[in-house]
């Protein structure tokens, strides 16, 4: 009897180091490089994350691939943008990885969308409008204060499912919570010069871009989101742009850049590609300061 | 405080010290002291200020910290009433060609196989295709639902079928995921795929010759996906057996297949996957093919009895710059099945006697195809389809009745088609076809519409 008790203890403390081992760093599932490096500053050395999507990939049109059903399959944790973003692939791909954790409404799903206001909510779901989202604009991610809001909600999900670090996650929500808040106000005071500047666009990537920095967009190259632009609407765009001159046209560098180049060569207005998401060598600070610094270069 | 303490002690101790002094010295020594006090209060007033400064500094900086505080609180989301917009997901697949061939569609026969009831061209002209309505939704946290009916024009009759029905586990976890009623078998690569996703209007060649396009049936499905960075994931079917190409009413397990793919990415522009699967059923009883009577007599059709099995091979390799395929992409796959049956032919009405036939199958057929996407909403492919057969029996004129004699010819089809897609939710394809499918050779022109209303369709690898 005693001996069996003796066996059981050294099982029960080979379990424990086991289990305590296999969680040493939990296994995080980004949808997007922006949510990744969010992740990856509130998680440290707590968390292994890696991006279903790079910056040059358009997030709407991925395919459910054998190897993200595989990271799916291991994940602790999915972090995407939600609002239907990744509703093409992000479905599919929860149904195969066999993965209980991550499924709708689990305490390992999380959408960046959910924990923030969204613009431009369609008044009509009609598909004639073009590739509407109905919950709004998914692309949160380019408002700095959004991101706030997110980050403070996923560090209390990170928190719970990861209890065993909760203080962690906490000290690093506030460390970024105050350094996010100094850079906000920073690049506010630096692009104080971009108020008003008239924007041409190529798609409504940038909606939450120019609700921060107070960018008027003055025309869209795209007919409807998601339509690709016809040469009937540019020339509407070109005559608009010789009456109302725009200050620069932008687009995403994953983008297609035929109408834009067409548009800059008929109207000598500076095109800008931004990087619509972090690269793989940066964080969310990097990426931002980036973003400004390539709109304030515009002469 | 401290260094005023300093001041008033260096002055204390040099006003006592030695009487022997002269007074001008000590006058040189207060004027000296009183340099330094001078000095010292200058200094100290310059730290009181930049103390000042700083702390308005920090209440400024803490102002601002406030502000942002108060900017993102007023964008934070109060209830997200859009999560039920579309549960149930409800879609609808919206499907129409003009077909035209040389030969008459009627007179199609894949020599060396037995056709199944769905295996025909469809008419020529103007026709309807398969049109589906497809409802699903998480059922709860623990199981996923789907049902699809489709309607199609059969003989000149609408009819609607059940296409699927099935429930799927979500939450089972470890990799595991149950799948239960009728669904398309994962065996294969496109057979799972519905028919509005293909990249052409019609099945590949062998998959009209085995299944009759596709294989589905009413069962039970297991999957599991390994823990690894490369996918891995093994399955096993446990079908009802009395569709085609089963046959026969079966009390417990009719059929059954096992499956395992595997694959992932080679760097960030290439992906693929490579499948291995087999079907098998022990006791096909009748399974009957297309019939055809001679003048004036009744019906004679084929059917076989006995073992059945199959075995596949499927790659697939995508391609797209930077891994983004919304603007460029490609895709080739490649399927190889081969079929083995050992069993009789007897062909039903006939005789009497009853023409039976003992019957040794061997069956066989791949196809390759490529599909690149040149430019935004543009996309062109070719295909090219073949099969072979060896079927021997006792009896070579039933085999040729029932279709099982290959006729010396090797069924082949080359394929090439362009599409044109106005969104995600519009196709419109040409396609032509030099098909060699029998000795005759046919070509065949279809223009072929595909549109999707509803909640978004998945983007399947």
């Amino acid at each position: 009897m005693y001996k069996l008790k003796k066996r059981h203890l050294l099982v029960m403390l080979l379990f424990t180091l086991w289990a305590s081992n296999s969680h040493s760093a939990i296994n995080v599932f980004a949808c997007e490089p922006e949510w990744a490096s969010l992740v990856q500053i509130l998680g440290g050395e707590k968390v292994s994350v890696s991006s279903a999507t790079t910056a040059l990939q358009d997030p709407h049109h991925i395919q459910a691939r054998p190897s993200l059903i595989a990271k799916a399959r291991r994940a602790d944790l999915l972090v995407c943008t939600g609002a239907e973003l990744e509703v093409g692939w992000l479905p599919l791909l929860l149904r195969k990885s066999g993965n209980g954790r991550i499924q709708t409404g689990q305490a390992g799903y999380f959408m960046a969308a959910d924990h923030v206001t969204l613009l431009e909510k369609p008044k009509i779901l009609d598909r004639s409008q073009g590739d509407v989202h109905a919950d709004g604009n998914p692309h949160v991610h380019l408002d700095p204060h959004r991101i706030m809001l997110i980050a403070e909600a996923l560090a209390k999900t990170l928190s719970h499912v990861d209890p065993d670090n909760q203080s962690h996650y906490q000290n690093n929500w506030n460390n970024f919570k105050d350094k996010w808040s100094r850079a906000i106000t920073k690049w506010q005071q630096q692009s104080q010069s971009l108020q008003g500047k008239k924007i041409v666009v190529n798609h409504n990537s940038w909606v939450y871009l120019e609700d921060w920095l107070k960018l008027e967009r003055v025309a869209t190259l795209e007919p409807k989101p998601g339509i690709a632009p016809s040469s009937t609407h540019l020339a509407q765009v070109l005559t608009q742009l010789k009456q109302q001159q725009a200050d620069m046209i932008l687009y995403a560098s994953y983008q297609n850049d035929k109408a834009v180049r067409w548009l800059a060569q008929k109207t000598h207005i500076p095109v800008v590609a931004l990087a619509f998401t972090v690269s793989h060598d940066e964080d969310l600070f990097q990426w931002y300061e980036g973003i400004l610094n390539q709109l304030l270069d515009v002469k | 405080m401290r260094k005023k303490f300093i001041v008033a002690a260096t002055i204390a101790a040099i006003s006592n010290v030695n009487p022997v002094w002269a007074n001008s010295d000590i006058e040189a020594l207060k004027e000296q002291v009183e340099i330094l006090k001078k000095d010292y209060e200058q200094r100290i007033n310059a730290l009181e200020n930049r103390l000042k400064q700083s702390e308005e500094n920090a209440l400024l900086a803490q102002q601002q910290i406030d502000q942002v505080a108060d900017n993102v609180d007023s964008k934070k989301s109060i209830s997200n009433a859009g999560q039920n917009n579309f549960n149930p997901a409800i879609s609808v697949i919206l499907d129409g060609r003009y077909a035209d061939f040389d030969n008459d569609p009627d007179d199609y026969e894949l020599p060396g196989f037995m056709l199944g009831n769905e295996a025909g061209l469809g008419d020529k002209g103007f026709s309807i295709g398969h049109t589906e309505i497809a409802i699903s939704a998480n059922v709860d946290d623990q199981f996923y639902g789907k049902a699809t009916l489709a309607i199609h024009e059969h003989d000149g009759e609408t009819e609607t079928e059940l296409e699927e029905a099935y429930i799927q586990t979500l939450g089972l976890g470890n990799g595991l995921t149950v799948k239960a009623g009728r669904f398309f078998s994962a065996i294969g690569y496109l057979n799972e795929q519905h028919e509005h996703t293909w990249d052409f209007a019609d099945a590949p060649l062998i998959y009209r010759g085995l299944f009759g396009n596709q294989l589905r049936d009413d069962g039970l499905q297991v999957t599991y996906v390994a823990p690894t960075d490369l996918f891995m994931q093994v399955g096993t079917e446990l079908f009802r057996g009395d569709r085609f190409p089963g046959g026969g009413s079966h009390d417990a397990v009719g059929a059954w297949t096992a499956f395992a793919n595997i694959g992932g990415d080679i760097g960030i522009e290439h992906s693929w996957q490579l499948g291995f699967s087999h079907w098998r059923q022990n006791d096909v009883d009748g399974r009957t093919s297309g019939g055809h009577s001679h003048e004036g007599g009744a019906t004679e059709t084929p059917s076989f009895s006995g073992d059945s099995k199959i075995n596949s091979l499927d790659l697939v390799y995508k391609w797209a710059p930077n891994g983004n395929p919304t603007n460029q992409n490609f895709k080739f796959q490649f399927e190889y099945f081969d079929r083995r049956e050992d069993g009789n032919i007897t062909m039903l009405n006939s005789g009497p006697p009853e023409e039976v036939s003992t019957y040794d199958g061997q069956q066989d057929g791949w196809y390759a195809q490529a599909v690149y996407q040149f430019q935004p909403h543009w996309r062109t492919g070719l295909r090219y389809d073949q099969l072979g057969s060896n079927n021997k029996g006792s009896d070579a004129d039933v085999l040729a009745e029932a279709g099982l004699d290959d006729e010396g010819h090797t069924p082949e089809r080359y394929s090439a088609m362009v599409e044109w897609l106005p969104s995600e939710y519009s196709r419109i394809r040409l396609q032509f076809n030099h098909d060699d499918s029998y000795e005759e050779a046919d070509n065949q022109i279809f223009l072929q519409y595909t549109f999707s209303l509803g909640s978004h369709g998945a983007h399947q690898f």
